[in-house]
């Protein structure tokens, strides 16, 4: 799918909570080597989000960055979109909220995506064709969540907190999106029924028939069309559920591990679902140089994969004196906190009144 | 809360949405129909004014017996700032230790959940605040 007109990045950010905890510390909880599992997954920490926080939260403060970036205000947004598959409401829109505190409301559209963890890239995609259609100016694609495994269940280790917003243009492009593209099929690999708190999955089934064959696909795809080699590209983003899967993706691709470097955030914050890509694409960006190619290629379960070929224009550098932290300077604040604090943060257990 | 009240107050509870007196430019947080000073010259010219939303610590205290809403947030640290405009606010330090916590300390204001009724009820979101010298720019 290529654009009819020019479109691209005009601000993003990231936002992670702060709290951690370790795979060694969930595993002491429940008899099993965490250490071993942290390792083998490729996860050292994952982030935890305070009480108080949740995808409204998350998505407000990266939108707010990201706007900051982009030097518009509220009333310029004309569409808000929210990637996620952890809504606080099943049904309120999130978009609504979040448009609310950006005081971009109410002559705007907003809605909701739920897509696994390629709800975001699902929002760029919308915002793309509005913008690139001449429908609208500048909208916002966002991709947040707060995840959770059952409590001892294998997703325990790496489900975490965090999300990335994006202002979608037409001018003044820190980044030109050149071209989008998609694969999508009817694949069971993990799900959560209506009115169920965590989500059940294939087991092993979630790795070659999901991730890899979309991931795999989509890409391959993308290179087809763009005509590039993989180190045609200064960079690639890719899902990451966990340390191992993208670079091994990567691998079979024919990309380096030190494409992927600025934007594997997984190893320290974990799996943050749909906020994973959009997360590794602000982290990538904040590194790029004018001039950088940049692959992207999200992954959903059910499933499907987006992927995003990037240009970096001049405009990169202007974000060097923002007064907006980078994804690097976020995650740096960390506290580690043990089982029994994560489990209070999470609703996993409950005190009294 | 009531549904009312609070849908009623989100433009200030979100966006930290006050008036300035534009007769002699004070800033009113949270938002009054007349200004004090002015009375009746004010009529009409009060306009909404969005507040930058950073400021300083005046003075804070260590929560330890919290509202059975913010129970899992215990012990938490509540503060008076004074924000850049000059006015000040009360509200909740976040991802902060009360032994970090000096008076003079720049915060900002970050939008968090102030509770809910119920967990099937209304969630009710505002703002909170943070260091901005571990949230910021480094
Ligand atoms: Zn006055």
């Amino acid at each position: 799918m290529k654009a009819k007109n020019e479109v691209g990045i005009k601000g993003y950010a990231g936002y992670v909570p702060k709290y951690r905890v370790t795979p060694e510390e969930i595993g002491d909880v429940w008899g099993k080597d965490g250490k071993t599992m942290g390792k083998g997954l490729r996860v050292e920490s994952k982030s935890v989000p305070s009480p108080d926080e949740d995808v409204v939260t998350i998505s407000t403060q990266a939108a707010k960055w990201a706007m900051r970036r982009a030097d518009i205000k509220g009333e310029d947004l004309e569409a808000i979109y929210v990637g996620s598959e952890s809504h606080p409401y099943a049904v309120k829109p999130t978009a609504t909220i979040v448009a609310a505190s950006l005081a971009a409301s109410p002559h705007m559209t907003a809605a909701d995506y739920e897509f696994a963890c390629k709800a975001g890239t699902a929002a760029f995609q919308t915002c793309m064709g509005l913008v690139s259609s001449g429908m609208i100016e500048n909208g916002m694609a966002i991709g947040a969540d707060t995840s959770q495994g059952a409590p001892g269940d294998a997703l325990e280790y790496t489900a975490a907190a965090g999300g990335a917003a994006y202002v979608i243009g037409s001018d003044d492009l820190l980044a030109k999106i050149e071209e989008t593209i998609s694969y999508t099929t009817d694949t069971p690999d993990f799900w959560r029924r209506e009115g169920e708190k965590y989500p059940q999955h294939g087991g092993r089934f979630t790795g070659k028939p999901a991730y890899f064959k979309h991931i795999m696909n989509c890409t391959e795809k993308m290179l087809e069309r763009t005509g590039k080699e993989p180190e045609d590209y200064d960079y690639a983003v890719f899902h990451q559920p966990n340390g191992k899967f993208p670079v091994k993706a990567a691998k079979k691709l024919g990309f380096s591990k030190e494409q992927l470097e600025p934007g594997l955030l997984v190893t320290h914050i974990g799996n943050t679902y749909s906020g994973a890509v959009p997360l590794g694409l602000a982290a990538t960006l904040d590194q790029a140089e004018p001039g950088d190619n940049i692959l992207v290629t999200s992954y959903g379960s059910g499933a499907g994969s987006d992927s995003f070929d990037i240009m970096v224009t001049d405009n990169i550098e202007k974000m060097k004196d923002s007064e907006v932290p980078t994804v690097e300077e976020v995650i740096s604040n960390k506290e580690f906190i043990s089982y029994s604090v994560y489990a209070k943060f999470r609703k996993k257990i409950e005190g009294g009144r | 809360m009531a549904i009312p009240r609070f849908w009623r107050e989100i433009r200030q509870r979100y966006k930290g949405i006050g008036v300035e007196c534009k007769n002699c430019g004070e800033i009113y947080f949270p938002p009054r129909d007349i200004c004090p000073e002015c009375r009746r010259e004010s009529y009409k010219k009060m306009e909404d004014y969005e507040l930058k939303g950073t400021g300083e610590v005046v003075t804070y205290t260590k929560v330890h017996e919290p509202h059975p809403e913010f129970k899992d947030l215990s012990p938490y640290v509540m503060a008076i700032i004074e924000m850049d405009e000059g006015v000040r606010l009360t509200g909740h330090l976040v991802d902060v230790d009360y032994e970090q916590v000096e008076r003079g300390m720049k915060v900002e204001a970050s939008m968090r959940k102030l509770g809910e009724e119920s967990p099937e009820g209304l969630i009710y979101y505002g703002y909170k605040f943070w260091p901005l010298d571990t949230h910021g720019k480094d």
